[in-house]
């Protein structure tokens, strides 16, 4: 049963890897769903991972951390909102505007606060997320071939945020789906405008949109801080917001293949990991950028049509402007 | 660029917008300088002094001048033809491959004729890491925003891959080539104009600058006076009007982004054969966004972008400085500034255009 054992621990560690890219696919979802782009989720989760970590160092406690990560984020996503949706501005240049942003403020803010180059003081105890380990693991372990293993390892034994994560991918499904904001929210990208005449305010909904968005990164941003690292480190995101971003253009903007998309970028990476300077029969040693690099190469195949088709909300990146 | 266009005289939209939302972005940075506890006006003086007070300051300022005149060129190009081309670091690092390649392959040939071709080396390279999205916008309908987002990603592995496992130098710790000829290098300004009875310090101000004024010409001639420009321009206006009178857009497209990708090459000529001798892993270090804010800025026209490539030299020399003196405000700053400076000239373009409208009334006699 060792296969079983080395299976299990890639999944584990694809999961982990995935769910910070599940929280910023989830809340580019959001916002593009409803006609705002948002190229900015990566300077989102980059302020969120910072001022969660600053937080829970001050306070000793993990969910202040989160608490602050998510404001913060939110703070970021209202400026977004303010340009794109007060102010009819470009939506993709204030997307880049916010990641410069968040990478300078950081780096600035956590040197001055902390001295260390950038980084927060390592955070330790309470001040991060413990593992949870749900009930009949081991029983199961023992007794449930394969699955028990499998049940134990890799759904077991994660954090809080990881949970949390997978419980907002269940809300984001059922919200978008079935609920009367949900279905105005999809309205609101596809033809604002109509949503107008019907009276229903298209501001109010954005505004909506991109404070969800907001409070998704800022969950994906604290879990890289609190939960995965013991810290913040300088452009701890490394491009993780633009390979969510993919995610949600290889899922079609739809919520469950969002999750699809995370776990294969995710997994990619967990065996790139895994892979480093082992030499596979017949194939000899697969360098490791080659892998890092397939999500971005998936994406532009995707996009120029050569596999599938990816159709965005119509009015996505769109200002909405009110006849007269 | 904003939906509900308020009337200003040209001279107040070319210049008072960009200057308002410039000052508008300093004040900020000034906020960011109280919040970590020092005094903005020290900063401010020991910047300006780091920056302009010597000759080694101003050589390094227009150093740093030559890589963002090149970055906002490109990007101020692709504006032209509506499109927003993100991928300067991408285009960049790929020319910095080609320059690389070309200063180390083609050693044996005498410096006169290696250096041009280095430099075409780098164009085609950077041409070739724009022309492709351009490509793929235009013809299978990827938008070149996204596409150029990932190709910067691409080319940073490609480049980590190059360089540690291919053309790297054996034995260095560092990710490297060997370093280039002596007479595969841009000549340094000291030494170009000690025949001319100047003495300059010793700086990485080299011959890359003088090819950045002529590509703020150039660009000028090209957008302003030409043919193709006028394309470019149209298209950019309105694609389909271009489409009636002829012009293909499918066409201007891919070689804007051409141009704009051989732009951002210059990045790699300046950095790559002008200062570093070699090709160091991310040489490109961000020059390629601050681009962005350097063309919006300018407005897209050449003097704008030269004078906003300016004032982002003097921000990162002086910071440089300024950093030297102050360690707890770091470089960093610039990218702060320089992110303010894209959100307020770029995304909120309608409430300073309100703000100046504003201005200009009170100023006005009832």
């Amino acid at each position: 049963m060792e296969w079983v054992q080395t299976i299990a621990v890639v999944l584990d560690s694809a999961v982990r890897l995935s769910v910070p890219l599940l929280c910023a696919a989830l809340a580019g979802l959001w916002s593009e769903r409803a006609g705002i782009v948002d190229i900015g989720l990566e300077g989102k989760m980059l302020i969120a991972a910072f001022a969660s970590a600053a937080a829970a160092f001050a306070t000793g406690s993990a969910w202040a951390g989160l608490g602050a990560g998510i404001l913060a984020s939110v703070m970021l996503a209202l400026v977004h909102g303010f340009a794109a949706i007060t102010w009819r501005g470009n939506q993709i240049v204030s997307g880049v505007a916010i990641n410069m942003l968040a990478a300078g403020l950081t780096v600035i803010l956590g040197n001055a606060w902390y001295g260390q180059g950038g980084r927060t003081p390592s955070l330790e105890g309470p001040a991060r997320f413990p593992d949870l380990t749900l009930p009949l693991g081991a029983w199961a372990r023992e007794h449930v071939p394969v699955v028990g293993t499998l049940y134990d390892e890799v759904v077991s034994g994660h954090a809080a945020p990881v949970y949390l994560a997978f419980g907002c991918l269940l809300l984001t499904a059922l919200v978008l789906k079935r609920t009367r904001f949900g279905l105005r929210l999809r309205a609101v990208g596809e033809n604002p405008a109509a949503v107008d005449t019907a009276g229903i305010s298209v501001a109010g909904l954005r505004y909506g949109a991109v404070i969800i968005c907001g409070a998704l990164c800022g969950l994906g941003g604290t879990y890289l801080a609190v939960s995965q690292s013991a810290g913040f480190l300088p452009h701890m995101t490394a491009g993780k917001g633009f390979i969510a971003l993919a995610a949600v253009i290889f899922a079609n903007w739809r919520p469950w293949p969002a999750l699809g998309a995370c776990l294969l970028f995710g997994l990619l990476d967990a065996v790139a990991i895994r892979l480093q300077g082992v030499i596979l029969p017949g194939i000899g040693q697969v360098p490791v950028q080659a892998i890092q690099a397939l999500p971005y190469l998936m994406t532009v195949i995707l996009l120029a049509g050569f596999i599938g088709k990816s159709t965005p909300p119509k009015a996505s990146g769109l200002p909405y402007v009110k006849e007269r | 660029m904003s939906a509900t266009p308020i009337d200003l005289p040209r001279w107040a939209d070319a210049g008072l917008v960009p200057l308002v939302s410039v000052a508008a972005a300093l004040v900020v940075a000034g906020l960011v300088v109280i919040g970590i506890g020092e005094s903005p006006l020290e900063a401010t003086t020991l910047l300006l002094r780091g920056a302009l007070g010597s000759a080694e300051g101003i050589s390094f300022t227009l150093y740093y001048t030559t890589n963002f005149i090149f970055t906002g060129l490109a990007v101020a190009v692709a504006f032209h033809a509506g499109l927003f081309n993100i991928g300067g670091e991408g285009q960049a690092t790929i020319a910095g491959i080609f320059v690389a390649l070309a200063c180390l392959w083609l050693a044996p040939l005498p410096g006169i004729l290696l250096v041009p071709l280095a430099i075409l080396a780098a164009a085609a390279g950077g041409a070739l890491y724009g022309f492709i999205p351009g490509w793929l916008q235009a013809t299978r309908g990827s938008h070149v925003v996204i596409t150029t987002i990932m190709f910067n990603f691409i080319a940073a592995t490609l480049s980590v891959y190059l360089l540690v496992e291919v053309i790297g130098k054996p034995g260095s710790m560092q990710a490297e080539t060997p370093e280039f000829a002596r007479h595969a290098i841009l000549t340094p300004m000291h030494e170009l104009l000690a025949p001319l009875g100047l003495k300059l310090p010793a700086t990485p101000l080299n011959s890359a600058f003088l090819l950045a004024l002529a590509a703020l010409v150039a660009v000028w001639a090209l957008i302003y006076r030409s043919r193709l420009g006028y394309a470019i321009r149209t298209v950019g206006a309105n694609p389909r009007a271009a489409a009636y009178a002829g012009i293909s857009p499918a066409r201007i497209i891919m070689v804007a982004m051409a141009i704009s990708g051989a732009l951002a090459g210059g990045l790699a000529v300046n950095e790559v054969m002008g200062v570093q001798h070699r090709l160091l892993l991310d040489f490109t270090a961000g020059y390629g966004f601050v681009g962005i804010a350097v063309a919006l800025m300018g407005r897209g026209h050449p003097v704008g972008v030269g004078l906003a490539a300016l004032l982002f030299g003097v921000l990162y020399q002086g910071g440089a400085e300024l950093s030297f003196d102050k360690p707890s405000i770091t470089r960093d700053m610039v990218v702060v500034i320089g992110g303010v400076i894209i959100l307020f000239a770029g995304a909120l373009d309608g409430l300073f255009r309100r703000l100046v409208a504003g201005l200009l009334r009170l100023g006005r006699p009832a």
